[in-house]
């Protein structure tokens, strides 16, 4: 990848709540934002940008918000950008808050993505009825279920893999203190008795929906050696997108998805990923996503990921650890969940992950975010070293 | 930073006051074609698509989405979204070019203003816990800027009646307004007084419409072109939202992007402000310093056609196309959003 090297020199994100009655939006996002500017080392007068993340308005009933919010973020006199890739949203506001870094445009930018779901709710923000359109009224869980009993039809996978995933990324979620649920007695069983939402999903197997936000502050290689703490260097970003439906289209392994690893991965040097990389935080907000995205990535072939959850490849001490940070199936604002992703991997590789940091091989980390109907895409490889 | 980008190719809908036919990609399919052609780059080539629309504008979440299929997003392409005027969407694809990754990009901005009611619509911009709540429309609080101009004595009613004016008597050289008529400052100064202080013709049309503008990088921009218009600079910037902690009368954030911008260094033929209403004119031109001799809104403007979401990209795309076919060398587009111009965006593009 091209331009200015540009680093992740500062990370904050609130306790992520089903409700915070305590702060409006505003305060929300300052918390974050906030945090990331101490960790930089950094004062809100050193931030030259803010690029704004979040997924639909509908989620909490304000157009832009992000103007409204200008003077909370201390845009004041400053640029400020609102992106909205769906799903993907958290991590495309890091890739746009990085590129204007890495075009040398700006040198220190502050990126901050949010939701805060308790002011509206999400399912009907996904399912308002739209003129010549059929009405989905099943939010996220009712598009992706058939999706997912596909890939189960496809890879011959047992029913269990998808618990296994729900009852590993919780127990990683204990090793978190800003994860939204913390479930120390969640096991195999209670996960299969929870109440069936859409077959074959059960309520354990599904994403909570949270309150929170997250923040990076991204710099210029001149700045990031300058400041006292440690950087996570970006070796390789990508995005991709493509159309929700036409005829042939695979929804089960998009090629976006296997597009987007291609380009990331090669940037970052990496030929096997499973291999080549510490640990990784992907966008599972429904635990079949695992093994799904095991294979869209190239972790494994395809048809062969959910043998990886199974074998405990992906767990905390498996060989490549997938959200140790307890994923989005323990922590869900989800404009925010793209960005916290990207976050836990530059925690990871600045070596900030505390009681979930794994342990360093090459000291390179995926963070992963996707979006719509399976359609957008953002990924980036950050590391230790400077690329 | 040191890339040379340019815009080399615009085109935009005849825009209406009411599609009643098509929807949003209908309206899209044909100006992003039309751009592509006239870009001259295989559409395949085009190495980053960037958009810009407003959801509730729609009444649904996602409506970018639906956007892609007019675009032909197959194989995967590089693709992101503002939600924000597609000018916007224009400064993210501008950087893009600049990392050096890729030497083009599609920019697109659409919306149907006329679903709904726009003026309430943007209510919702609005600190939802404080100033909702009392739903002030965009017209409310626009009129308040009005208010605080004219009562600072820094213009008079009338020559806010020359601004809407020259725009209406403007936009009949314009086949996309939607409002064109010869009309001079006293025949509208006649007509009621509608949103005090404003009248109807202060106000832009409530319009559905769609834009699109390629952009190139250095070499590949004048093999594409045989006159790109060069950004030469180009800036946004935001203020607090609240309009009793800001002066009304003057625009901090426009001065600001249009110093960065460069805006005063060297002379400008022409300016295309995004004026929703015409009291915002003078405070734009007072912020840039533009002069007499700057020719403003030569298209009309947004007064005479405001297809919210591309209004600000059509300000860029109509300054480009006169540098394109050598009406101007040099010239300002400006586009905002926000109430009472919260947030500005000022590019300055060149003939080299």
């Amino acid at each position: 990848m091209g331009g200015v090297r540009t680093a992740v020199v500062g990370v904050g994100q609130t306790h992520h709540v089903a409700a915070r009655h305590d702060v409006s939006m505003a305060g929300l996002v300052r918390e974050a934002a906030a945090e990331a500017l101490v960790d930089a080392g950094l004062d809100w007068s050193d931030v030259d940008a803010v690029v704004v993340g979040k997924a639909p308005d509908m989620f909490e009933g304000v157009v832009m918000p992000e103007l409204w919010l200008a003077d909370a973020l201390g845009a004041a006199g400053k640029p400020l950008t609102r992106v909205h890739t769906a799903g993907s949203v958290g991590g495309s506001t890091a890739l746009v808050a990085a590129d204007l870094v890495r075009a040398g445009v700006h040198q220190r930018v502050l990126a901050v993505a949010f939701e805060k779901q308790s002011e509206s709710n999400a399912t009907w923000g996904l399912s308002v009825p739209m003129p010549f359109s059929s009405p989905l009224v099943a939010g996220a869980g009712g598009y992706f279920a058939p999706l997912i009993r596909a890939y189960m039809a496809r890879s011959g996978a047992p029913r269990h893999i998808g618990h296994l995933v729900a009852v590993k990324d919780r127990l990683n979620a204990l090793r978190n203190p800003k994860a939204h649920l913390h479930l120390p007695d969640i096991t195999l069983e209670q996960v299969e008795e929870s109440f069936l939402l859409w077959d074959p999903l059960r309520y354990l197997d599904v994403c909570p929906s949270s309150d929170g936000a997250m923040a990076l502050v991204l710099a210029s290689e001149d700045v990031a050696d300058g400041l006292p703490g440690p950087a996570a260097w970006i070796h390789g970003s990508a995005m991709r997108s493509e159309p929700t439906m036409f005829a042939g289209r695979d929804q089960v392994n998009p090629q976006a998805g296997r597009d987007c690893a291609a380009q990331v991965f090669a940037e970052a040097g990496i030929s096997d990923p499973r291999a080549d990389l510490d640990c990784a935080e992907v966008y599972v907000p429904f635990s079949w996503y695992e093994p799904m995205w095991l294979e869209n990535l190239g972790f494994c072939e395809a048809g062969e990921g959910w043998r990886l959850t199974e074998a405990g490849a992906t767990a905390f001490d498996g060989d490549i650890p997938w959200n140790p940070s307890g994923g989005v199936l323990s922590s869900n604002p989800i404009g925010a969940s793209g960005m916290i992703r990207f976050g836990e991997a530059a925690q990871q590789a600045r070596g900030r992950a505390g009681d979930h940091q794994v342990e360093p091989r090459r000291g390179l980390v995926l963070g992963h975010a996707y979006g719509g109907g399976s359609q957008f895409f953002a990924m980036w490889v950050v590391g230790a070293a400077k690329p | 930073m040191n890339g040379e980008v340019a815009v080399v190719a615009f085109a935009q809908t005849k825009h209406v006051a009411r599609d009643r036919e098509r929807n949003e990609v209908e309206l899209i399919i044909p100006v992003v074609r039309e751009a592509i052609e006239r870009s001259g780059i295989p559409r395949h080539e085009i190495g980053f698509t960037a958009s810009g629309s407003c959801d509730y504008l729609a009444g649904g979440p996602f409506s970018f989405v639906m956007g892609l299929d007019a675009v032909g997003a197959w194989p995967p392409i590089r693709e992101s979204h503002v939600e924000a005027d597609a000018a916007w969407a224009l400064h993210e694809a501008w950087v893009a070019i600049l990392t050096g990754e890729v030497d083009s990009a599609l920019v697109y901005g659409f919306g149907k203003s006329s679903l709904g009611d726009v003026h309430e619509i943007m209510t919702l911009q609005t600190d939802p816990y404080h100033v909702a709540p009392l739903w002030p429309s965009m017209v409310d609080l626009a009129a308040l800027q009005a208010s605080a101009l004219l009562a600072a004595g820094e213009v008079t009613e009338r020559d806010l009646a020359e601004v809407s004016a020259r725009c209406r008597t403007a936009a009949l050289d314009n086949p996309n307004a939607v409002v064109a008529e010869a009309v001079d400052a006293d025949e509208l100064l006649a007509r009621p007084i509608t949103h005090p202080p404003l009248r109807d013709a202060d106000v832009f049309p409530v319009t559905d419409g769609a834009a699109a503008v390629v952009l190139a990088a250095g070499d590949l921009a004048r093999d594409v072109c045989s006159r790109p218009a060069w950004i030469s600079g180009l800036d946004h910037r935001i203020e607090p939202q609240a309009l009793g902690v800001r002066d009304l009368t003057t625009s901090r954030s426009t001065a600001l992007a249009g110093a960065n911008a460069g805006a005063s260094a060297g002379g400008l033929d022409a300016a295309e402000l995004h004026t929703q209403f015409s009291h915002e004119e003078p405070i734009l031109r007072q912020a840039l310093g533009l002069g007499d001799g700057v020719d403003v809104n030569p298209s009309g403007g947004p007064l005479t056609a405001n297809p919210v979401m591309s209004t600000g990209l059509i300000r860029i795309g109509e300054i480009a196309a006169r540098i394109h076919d050598g009406r101007i060398d040099r010239g300002l587009a400006h586009a905002s959003q926000g109430p009472a111009l919260q947030q500005n965006l000022v590019c300055v593009m060149e003939a080299r």
